[in-house]
């Protein structure tokens, strides 16, 4: 199972455990990242960035808009994703340090490759960069793309996209998910305690009836 | 407020010293100090609480707050005993005082009386060593009892026509039912089978210094906040330590059960926070670190007279391994279910509990549940349907739309018991303290893939009588990590071909008691905790019997 744990049979059994296997594999250790974040976000002041230059900044938000774009709802710039990734970079993720340095030069010349007229992925219009990401995510060796066990992010592009979403959707009060909007996209209540009914299929439930008679126990 | 808990000195031979805090050894605890020893329990894992349980999954999930942590624990796998292991994470299982009880999905289901006489039952099975338990249903239903009384567990009895006799009604009514559940039962009964309430072990009412579940969501893999799971923790660990007798000494990691020449073993040697060396003396020692660090601390306690490791005379210990089979299908549907919120299962069928080989073509049984236990980002990872993009507006959409209309039915079931299944010593890999890594051999028996693809057909027939707008079974493999670790120090007559008899006694070392799910001779259908509960119970009268009798000593 450990080989080829996908993002299709991630929900496999044990969910949780599992997820605690593929999350650690993956990112050591964001809890600092994360509260950076939340700091980031509670200043008014603007926050600085102790890894990344403010340009190199403006181009992983940029990737970071692409990954979870904002539209009529927010996205990964409304979650403050970027101070994330900064702070997860400064902190303890070293082997993803060394991913960011390789992989910005390469965003920048497959910049040029395909948009000689280009300066920056930032600049370019959201069509051109989704066709600049996608060119990265398909360069990705396709064993590697699809299976992620092996402990290092070794692309930019998965590590970046992997931290948004963990950034977008990590527990508000933990840091990250910057006012919860994360949870407001996909509908997570930020309530600690819920009372029943919960959803559409239980709000007209009749209460338990009895199943028919031990008598009818069958065997397959 | 706290009582006043006794420190013992590690010279002060105490009547008993347990090796572990979770399911089993936390009852075991309670249950031998209740009855008047002085008691010490060695946990491995820091001794948190309430306070330290937080809803962030990088904490919890990502760095492993409550788990085994694979950088100071590496493990290695291989599927046969002839290959060299590679190293991988795999196992995981709880490294807090609580044990796995702590994170765990709480499902608390009986064994049935099949699970003790399948093999007088079915007969032998190619490829497999199944067995008859040396004790019975019968002997086991007042421990089961006392342990829905004890703990905490939630259900309606005689819900289920499958269930197995009881002497008392739960304690308390099953939780709500949630929309996966409703759903799940409609569909069922037009299927014709007998969907239930699924017995919890989380409270639908609260009980003193306990909360009844306030389904925040963060359940399946996450440390109650308040008190509501019956965790050990939450349960019988406060009780141990009310009766003054019982000190629990956390972030102490036993690796050695020391022997004299007269093949008694006088104690247990652990390292603390600091790494250095102590030997707990006592009378009698008690294992129950559970089916992986059981067997494996036997093992790192090899001397003169037990060369293959201690009480290892027949040579099974850490064999016949069950991780009970089993997968997940998951279902999409038009309206919000919003099941995030509250416990994960909400409601549970056995009409496939007990299958006839003869019909079906293989060994094996199992249980469905409803469920969905998926937090937002672990969703995000792997809950979409095959085929979402990983990124991008549509990402973002299907994120938007089925995080709330998800659920699944997970189908567990038995695991045969096959002698190269198996945790031992990895001959080069080196935990954090230099000792010896696990090693996993493992390589399911074809029945209990059978049974998966087999119950997986059951599952998708509910999701279509269900009207599911999308449905997906997760792919069948073979297993490389382990969740629940079961058999590896089986109970038998025979010393021979088992570890323990049925007081929990190794055959070989008169004062070395074993339990948790190393003592299992079945695996049951997929939910242990309860029976490994139900065997501390028993096991402590037992052992509580023969000290009275001076049979230890």
């Amino acid at each position: 199972m450990i080989n080829d744990l996908s993002r299709r049979n991630f929900l496999t059994r044990a969910c949780g455990a599992v997820s605690a296997l593929w999350l650690s594999a993956h990112w050591p250790a964001i809890v600092a990242a994360a509260e950076h974040a939340h700091q980031a976000a509670k200043s008014s002041a603007p926050p600085k960035f102790q890894f990344f230059t403010p340009e190199q900044a403006t181009e992983i938000e940029a990737i970071t808009a692409r990954i979870i774009p904002s539209d009529e709802t927010p996205g990964a710039h409304e979650a403050g994703v970027v101070y994330f990734i900064d702070r997860a970079l400064t902190t303890f993720a070293l082997d993803d340090q060394k991913t960011h340095r390789e992989g910005l030069p390469v965003l920048q010349a497959r910049v040029r490759e395909l948009f000689p007229n280009l300066e920056k992925f930032s600049s370019a219009t959201p069509e051109q960069q989704d066709q600049i990401l996608h060119s990265l995510d398909e360069q990705a060796d396709p064993a590697r793309r699809h299976s992620r066990s092996n402990g290092v992010s070794s692309s930019f592009f998965q590590a970046v996209r992997i931290h948004t979403i963990v950034a977008f959707l990590i527990d508000p009060d933990s840091g990250g998910n910057r006012d919860g909007v994360g949870w407001k996209v996909i509908g997570r209540d930020r309530e600690h305690m819920f009372q029943p009914p919960f959803g559409y299929y239980d709000k007209d439930y009749a209460g338990w009836q009895p199943n028919p008679a031990a008598a009818e126990k069958t065997k397959a | 407020m706290r009582p006043d808990l006794p420190k013992y000195k590690t010279s002060d031979e105490v009547d008993f010293v347990i090796v572990g805090s979770g399911a089993a050894g936390g009852i075991m605890a309670k249950e031998l100090s209740t009855n008047g020893f002085r008691v010490v329990v060695l946990e491995q894992g820091p001794y948190l609480t309430e306070a330290d349980f937080v809803h962030d999954e990088v904490k919890v999930i990502g760095e492993d707050l409550l788990t085994n942590k694979p950088k100071l624990q590496p493990t290695s796998f291989r599927k046969t005993p002839n290959e060299k292991a590679k190293p991988q994470r795999a196992i995981v299982y709880g490294r807090c005082v609580g044990g796995t009880s702590v994170h765990f999905t709480a499902n608390f289901w009986r064994f049935h009386e099949i699970d003790f006489v399948e093999r007088s039952k079915v007969g032998p099975v190619p490829g497999a060593d199944l067995r008859d338990w040396p004790i019975t249903y019968a002997d086991l239903e007042p421990y089961y009892t006392k342990v829905e009384w004890e703990i905490g567990v939630s259900g309606l009895a005689g819900a289920s026509p499958f269930d197995p006799p009881r002497s008392k009604p739960y304690p308390m009514p099953p939780l709500p039912v949630k929309s996966s559940g409703v759903i799940f039962e409609r569909a069922a009964r037009k299927l014709g089978w007998h969907p239930f309430p699924a017995p919890m072990a989380i409270l639908s009412q609260p009980r003193p210094g306990r909360s009844a579940c306030i389904n925040c969501g963060f359940c399946l893999a996450f440390g109650c906040e308040v008190g509501a799971k019956s965790s050990s923790l939450a349960t019988a660990i406060r009780m141990a330590e009310k009766t003054g007798r019982c000190e629990i000494r956390p972030n102490s990691y036993v690796h050695r059960i020391e022997m004299d020449e007269n093949g008694r073993v006088t104690g247990a040697v652990y390292f603390d926070e600091k790494r250095n060396t102590h030997l707990q003396k006592a009378k009698a020692v008690v294992v129950c670190a559970n089916g992986a660090e059981t067997p494996r601390l036997l093992l790192l306690s090899a001397n003169k007279q037990f060369p293959n490791g201690l009480a290892n005379s027949s040579g099974v210990v850490g064999k016949y391994l069950m991780f009970n089979s089993g997968g997940v299908t998951n279902a999409v549907f038009e309206h919000p279910l919003n099941d995030y919120k509250g416990f994960a299962v909400s409601r549970l069928l056995h009409d496939f509990y007990e299958l006839d080989p003869q019909k079906v073509g293989f060994y094996g049984g199992g249980g469905i549940d409803a469920r969905f236990d998926a937090t937002p980002i672990a969703f995000a990872m792997g809950g979409l349907p095959p085929g979402t993009p990983g990124w991008g507006k549509d990402f973002k959409n299907a994120l938007a739309h089925n995080f709330n209309r998800t659920m699944e039915l997970f189908c567990h079931g038995t695991s045969l018991a096959v002698e190269t299944n198996s945790f031992s010593l990895d001959p080069d890999l080196k935990d954090a303290w230099g000792l010896p890594a696990l090693c996993l051999t493992y390589k399911d028996h074809p029945d209990d893939l059978k049974l998966w693809a087999w119950q997986n057909q059951r599952a998708n027939e509910l999701l279509d009588a269900a009207g599911a707008q999308k449905k997906w079974s997760q792919p069948i493999r073979e297993s490389q990590l382990g969740f629940h670790l079961l058999g590896t120090c089986r109970m038998g007559s025979d010393p021979k071909t088992s570890v323990i008899n049925s007081d929990h006694r190794t055959h070989d070392v008169k004062n070395l008691f074993l339990c948790d799910g190393s003592s299992l001779v079945t695996s049951g259908r997929g939910q242990p905790t309860m029976t490994i509960e139900a065997l501390a119970f028993r096991a402590a009268d037992r052992i509580t019997a023969l000290a009275k009798r001076g049979e230890i000593a």
